[in-house]
C-alpha cells in the first residue's frame, strides 16, 4: 500500500506492474495481459474487486478470460468447469488449480505481480 | 456477551432417507442456520433402505449402502444421538422439547419428524415366536442370513413388492420358499393380472412356491421357535422363519401422541408443515392431500420442499408426486408407473410375446400417458415415465410409442440395454465416460440422480445424448427410480423456480433487469451463475425488446464476441449471404479479407456460407470493418439466433422447381435475421418434395409444391434427427412470411431457454401450436410481435464494434507485456 509513490513512469517496480485503470474492465468482466510465458487473465467482480489468474483453465486449456464471471467464479467458456478467482481452485467436484497472481488496486489503478502467489498446497 | 444471537436450533426425530435428505438440501443452501440434532433408532448412519434386498440377495455389503457415515455429521457439526436411551419417548409441544427414553430433554425452535413407517405385523396366533421377523432394517437382514445358515425352509406371507425381493433374496441364500398371497396374482398394486402371471412363472422356474388366494391361521412353534404355518384350509407348510411382508403403516405414535393432527399419516401442507407451526414432517409418516408414499423419489421431492422452509425461503410447495417401480430381483425386468389398470375412460395399447416373455401395456386418457406396465424388456419405463411426469401430448407418438422410443424417429439411445454393457463400452462419446467410471462414481460417491452423476463424471453433461443409458445406469446401481426429478425443473441452482415460472414473474411483475429478476425471486447466489444469466437476459430481451439493455457479461463469449471461439481462442467468422445467394464482388471481398488477416482456413458451411477459420480476438473489429464495407452483415454463426436460410435454385434455374425459392429464402431471411431465440433456428426452402435444401429437418421449412406452399416445422439434424411436423399449408408468399414470424415469436415466448424448437414441440404437443397459428387473429399478433422486436434487433453487431471505438476495447488486451 505504501509503495505507490515509487511506481515511476515506466509502470514498473518493486515487481509491480501498472496495468491500467479498474474501469478499463467491465463489470463481471475480464481483459489479458498479453506476456509469452502464458497470459494472464484479470477480473473484475461485481464489488469491484481485481483478481488475476493464469488464462488457462487447468482442464483443457481454456482461455479464462472469455468465460462468464459470477460471484468471484468463472465459468470456462470451453467445457464449463468453475475456478474460484481468489484460489485458482476448480470447484468440486472437479479437480484443478490455476496460477494465481498478487494483485492490487491504488487510486483506481490495477497493479500485478508476475511471480504466482504463494498459496498453501 | 456475545454479539451474534444464538442458532436456532432444528431436531430431526428420525435419521432415514427422508430426514437426511432434507439436511443435505438444507445444508446445501444454508450451512449454518441452525444447531442440528439427529436422534436415530438404528445404531448405524444413514443407509439406503432400499437397497436391503441386493444385500440379501449377497450383491452388496451394507457398507456399500451406506448414504451418510458418521464422518458425515460430524463434518457438518450434526450432533448425532443414536445411541441406547436416544429414542424418543415424547414432544413437548408447549415447552418445545423432545424427552428421550433416558429422560433427556433436547429443545427445539424447529422440529422435524421423519419417523418413517414400521411393518405391519399380522395379530396371528404365534406371531409372537421366534424366527417370526419383518423386512425392513439391517437387523432383519441379518437375522434372516442367521436363519439361512441353520435352517431350510422359510415361509414369506405378502407377495408384493417387498415380499418377493424378500422370498428371492433367502432362495438365493439356500432357502426353499414357499410364498403366501392373499389375493390371486402377484404384486396386484403395480401389476395387472396377466403380468402378474408371468412373474408367477418366471419365479416359479427359479425355484419359488406359491399359495395364491391363501390366508394363515396360525404359526405353530412347541419349541418356542416357529415350525409351522399353518393356512386357512387346513394346509400346513414346514416353516423355520417366517417373513411377514403384508405392508407398512405409517409410524404416527410418537406425533399422536404429542397431539399433532394425523390420519393415516401425519397431516402436512404443501410446505410439509404440520397443524403445528413449528414442526414438519417428511417421508413414509407424512400424508400430503391425503397420500401417504413408501417410494424414495417423493421423500426427496418432499425433501427439497421441506429444505427451502427451514431455510427461510418460503416459496417451494409439494404437490404430490407421481411414482413408478422396479423390482429388484436380478434377471427379472418388470416396470410399473401411474394408473396401470385403467378405468372405462382408458384405453391400453398391449404387447404381448409369451415366447420371449415380454409384455408390455400402456394405458392412455385421451391424448395422454396414464400408465404402464412392461414386463421382461423394461428399457423404455425411464421414458414412459418422463411422458407421464410431464403430461406429454402423445396423439403424434401413440401408433409408435409401444415399441420403445428409439421407434419414434429418435436416433439416439434408446432401446439399448446397458446392463448387457461391460465396464469399458464407453457411454458418453462426448467426455470419453465409460460405463465403469459411472459405476464406480455412484457407488464411492454416494450419486443418487442425474445431476449428481453429470457433475462428478461429466457423462452426459454436453450433448445430453447419452442421458438415457445414464439413467438406466443408475437404475442398476442404486436401485429405484431415483431420476425423478419433479416435473419442473429449477432453472439451475441458484433457484428452486423452473423457467415457466420465471418467464411468467418477469411479465407479471415488470422486471426489466436481471439484478430485478434475482431480487425478486431471491436467487441463492449475488449474481446467478453460467447457466441462468444468458437464459434471463434472453429472457428479459424477449419479454421487453424496446428497453431491455443487453448485458453482454451475461452472454455466452460467442454472443459477447460475434464470433465462435475455437479450441485454440481464436474465432471464426461467418458473413451472412441472404439465401445463400453472393456475387463475384462478394467473394473477391471474402477472399481479400483472408488473405489480409492470414485465415488459416476458409471452409463452406452446412448452411451454404462461408466460414474464416483462425482469426485472433483483436483482429475482429478489422475484419468486420472491411467485411461491411463490403455490404455483409454478421452472419450470427454464432448465437443463439436466427442461423442461415438454406435454398435450393427453384423454379428459376431448376427444371423440376415449382416456385422462386431462392427469392422466398432471401425475402425470409431478409424479414428473420437478427432474432435472438431460445436456441439457434435454421430455415430452409426446397423448391419442390424432391428437397434440396432439406427442409424437413430444419425449425423451419418450407417445401413449395405447384399449388403453394407446405409450412413445416420442428425438424432438427441434429444429435436426435428430427423431421419435422407440417404446420399448414398456404398459397402465398406472403402467408409464408406470417407464418414463420409468427411461429419463431411463439417459440421465442414460450420455450425454455437452450431449447430447440423439436424436443420444445415434443413437451407441448404440436396441437397447441397449430391452434394458436391457425386462428387468424392470434397469428397476426403474434407476427406483430416480432416485427417490433426485430425493429430493435435487425441492428447488424459487426457494423456498430467496428465503427465505435468504445465497443472495441474488450477485445484488445489491457496490457501487452510481449516485446515486439
Amino acid at each position: 500500500m505504501m509503495h505507490i509513490e515509487k511506481v515511476d513512469s515506466g509502470g514498473k517496480l518493486d515487481g509491480w506492474i501498472e496495468i491500467g485503470p479498474v474501469t478499463d474492465i467491465a463489470p463481471l468482466g475480464s481483459r489479458v495481459v498479453r506476456r509469452t510465458e502464458g497470459n494472464i487473465a484479470i477480473f473484475r467482480a461485481e464489488d469491484d474487486r481485481i483478481f488475476a489468474v493464469a488464462n488457462k483453465c487447468p482442464h483443457k486449456g481454456g482461455p479464462l478470460s472469455e468465460g462468464i464471471v459470477h460471484g468471484c467464479r468463472v465459468t470456462c467458456p470451453l467445457h464449463n468447469w468453475v475456478m474460484e478467482l481468489e484460489t485458482g481452485e476448480a470447484l468440486a467436484p472437479d479437480v484443478g488449480k490455476t496460477e494465481t497472481f498478487p494483485v492490487r488496486v491504488e487510486k483506481g489503478i490495477i497493479y500485478l505481480q508476475l511471480e504466482p502467489a504463494l498459496t498453501e498446497g | 456477551m456475545l454479539d451474534k444471537p444464538a442458532k436456532q436450533k432444528l431436531v430431526v426425530v428420525g435419521n432415514g432417507m427422508a430426514g437426511m435428505r432434507t439436511l443435505e438440501e438444507l445444508i446445501e443452501r444454508l450451512p449454518d442456520l441452525y444447531d442440528i440434532t439427529v436422534f436415530g433408532a438404528e445404531p448405524y448412519g444413514n443407509y439406503n433402505r432400499i437397497l436391503l434386498s441386493p444385500v440379501l440377495a449377497g450383491e452388496k455389503t451394507v457398507d456399500e449402502i451406506m448414504l451418510n457415515d458418521l464422518n458425515w455429521y460430524r463434518d457438518n457439526g450434526i450432533t448425532l444421538r443414536h445411541g441406547a436411551g436416544s429414542h424418543i419417548n415424547e414432544i413437548r409441544r408447549d415447552r418445545k422439547v423432545v424427552i428421550a427414553a433416558d429422560g433427556s430433554e433436547t429443545p427445539y425452535d424447529r422440529l422435524l419428524v421423519a419417523t418413517g413407517s414400521n411393518p405391519f405385523m399380522l395379530p396371528l396366533p404365534g406371531a409372537d415366536l421366534d424366527g417370526v421377523i419383518a423386512f425392513r432394517d439391517i437387523n432383519d437382514v441379518n437375522l434372516m442370513l442367521d436363519a439361512a445358515k441353520a435352517y431350510k425352509n422359510a415361509v414369506v406371507i405378502g407377495g408384493g413388492l417387498l415380499g418377493l425381493e424378500a422370498a428371492n433374496g433367502l432362495m438365493k441364500n439356500g432357502m426353499k420358499v414357499t410364498v403366501i398371497h392373499l389375493v390371486d396374482h402377484l404384486m396386484e398394486m403395480q401389476l395387472d393380472d396377466v403380468a402378474g402371471e408371468m412373474l408367477k412363472n418366471s419365479l416359479i422356474e427359479r425355484g419359488m412356491d406359491f399359495r395364491l388366494e391363501a390366508k394363515t391361521k396360525e404359526l405353530v412353534g412347541p419349541s418356542g421357535r416357529v415350525e409351522t404355518v399353518v393356512l386357512e384350509g387346513g394346509e400346513e407348510i414346514p416353516a423355520d422363519l417366517v417373513v411377514m411382508a403384508v405392508g407398512i403403516r405409517p409410524n404416527i405414535a410418537l406425533a399422536q401422541k404429542a397431539g399433532i393432527h394425523c390420519e393415516r399419516g401425519i397431516v402436512v401442507d404443501d410446505t410439509m408443515l404440520t397443524y403445528d407451526p413449528n414442526i414438519f414432517a417428511v417421508g413414509e409418516c407424512a400424508q400430503h392431500r391425503g397420500k401417504v408414499y413408501g417410494l424414495v423419489a417423493p421423500l426427496f421431492e418432499q425433501a427439497k420442499v421441506c429444505a427451502n422452509h427451514l431455510a427461510l425461503k418460503a416459496f417451494a410447495s409439494y404437490k404430490g408426486s407421481k411414482t413408478s417401480t422396479k423390482l429388484k430381483v436380478t434377471g427379472i425386468d418388470l416396470f410399473s408407473a401411474g394408473d396401470f389398470k385403467g378405468n372405462d375412460k382408458t384405453e391400453d395399447i398391449i404387447f404381448k410375446d409369451p415366447h420371449s416373455g415380454v409384455y408390455k401395456k400402456l394405458v392412455l386418457d385421451g391424448n395422454r400417458l396414464a400408465g404402464a406396465v412392461l414386463y421382461g424388456d423394461t428399457v423404455d419405463g425411464s421414458w414412459y415415465f418422463q411422458l407421464m411426469r410431464e403430461g406429454s401430448d402423445i396423439s403424434e407418438l401413440r401408433r409408435t410409442m409401444m415399441f420403445g422410443q428409439s421407434h419414434v424417429g429418435d436416433s439416439g439411445t434408446g432401446g439399448i440395454d446397458v446392463s448387457t454393457m461391460d465396464d469399458k463400452t464407453e457411454i458418453c462419446g462426448c467426455n470419453g465416460v465409460c460405463k465403469g467410471e459411472i459405476v464406480n462414481a455412484i457407488s464411492t460417491k454416494g450419486l443418487f440422480t442425474l445431476d449428481d452423476v453429470r457433475a462428478h463424471t461429466k457423462a452426459s453433461s454436453s450433448c445430453g445424448t447419452c442421458t438415457g443409458l445414464v439413467e438406466q445406469i443408475l437404475q442398476q446401481v442404486v436401485g429405484g427410480d431415483y431420476s425423478a426429478a419433479p416435473s419442473e425443473k429449477p432453472m439451475c441452482k441458484c433457484t428452486d423456480h423452473p423457467h415457466d415460472l420465471v418467464r411468467r414473474a418477469i411479465l407479471d411483475n415488470q422486471l426489466k433487469t436481471i439484478p430485478q429478476v434475482m431480487q425478486h425471486l431471491e436467487w441463492s447466489t449475488p449474481n446467478g451463475c453460467a447457466s441462468c444469466r444468458p437464459a434471463l437476459n434472453y429472457y428479459l430481451l424477449c419479454a421487453w425488446p424496446a428497453e431491455y439493455v443487453d448485458d453482454g457479461q451475461s452472454r455466452f463469449i460467442n454472443e459477447r464476441a460475434h464470433g465462435n471461439i475455437q479450441k485454440d481462442g481464436t474465432y471464426s467468422v461467418v458473413p451472412r449471404m441472404f439465401g445463400g445467394l453472393c456475387t463475384p464482388n462478394d467473394l473477391r471481398a471474402i477472399a481479400d479479407v483472408a488473405d489480409k488477416f492470414e485465415v488459416r482456413e476458409v471452409k463452406v458451411t452446412g448452411g451454404q456460407r462461408i466460414d474464416l477459420f483462425g482469426v485472433k480476438k483483436k483482429d475482429l473489429p478489422a475484419v468486420w470493418d472491411d467485411l461491411g464495407a463490403a455490404g455483409f452483415v454478421s452472419g450470427h454463426a454464432y448465437g443463439k439466433a436466427l442461423r442461415t436460410v438454406k435454398t435450393c435454385v427453384g423454379s428459376q434455374w431448376c427444371r423440376f422447381g415449382t416456385q422462386n425459392s431462392t427469392a422466398l429464402g432471401v425475402k425470409l431471411e431478409e424479414l428473420t435475421w437478427g432474432s435472438w431465440m431460445p436456441h439457434k433456428f435454421k430455415m430452409a426452402v426446397s423448391g419442390c418434395p424432391r428437397n434440396c435444401a432439406e427442409a424437413t429437418i430444419k425449425d423451419f421449412g418450407i417445401v413449395c409444391v405447384d399449388s403453394g406452399y407446405e409450412l413445416l416445422v420442428g425438424g432438427n439434424g441434429g444429435i436426435k434427427v428430427r423431421v419435422t411436423d407440417l404446420l399448414t399449408k398456404v398459397a402465398t408468399e406472403e402467408e409464408v412470411l406470417e407464418y414463420s414470424g409468427a411461429f419463431i415469436q411463439m417459440y421465442r415466448e414460450d420455450a425454455h431457454y437452450l431449447e430447440r424448437t423439436a424436443p420444445w414441440i415434443e413437451r407441448i404437443g404440436l396441437a397447441p401450436v397449430k391452434e394458436r397459428l391457425e386462428d387468424e387473429s392470434e397469428r397476426k399478433a403474434l407476427f406483430e410481435r416480432f416485427k417490433v422486436s426485430q425493429k430493435y434487433a435487425q441492428v447488424d453487431p459487426w457494423k456498430e464494434r467496428a465503427q465505435k471505438s468504445e465497443l472495441q476495447r474488450d477485445f484488445a488486451p489491457i496490457k501487452e507485456l510481449v516485446n515486439s
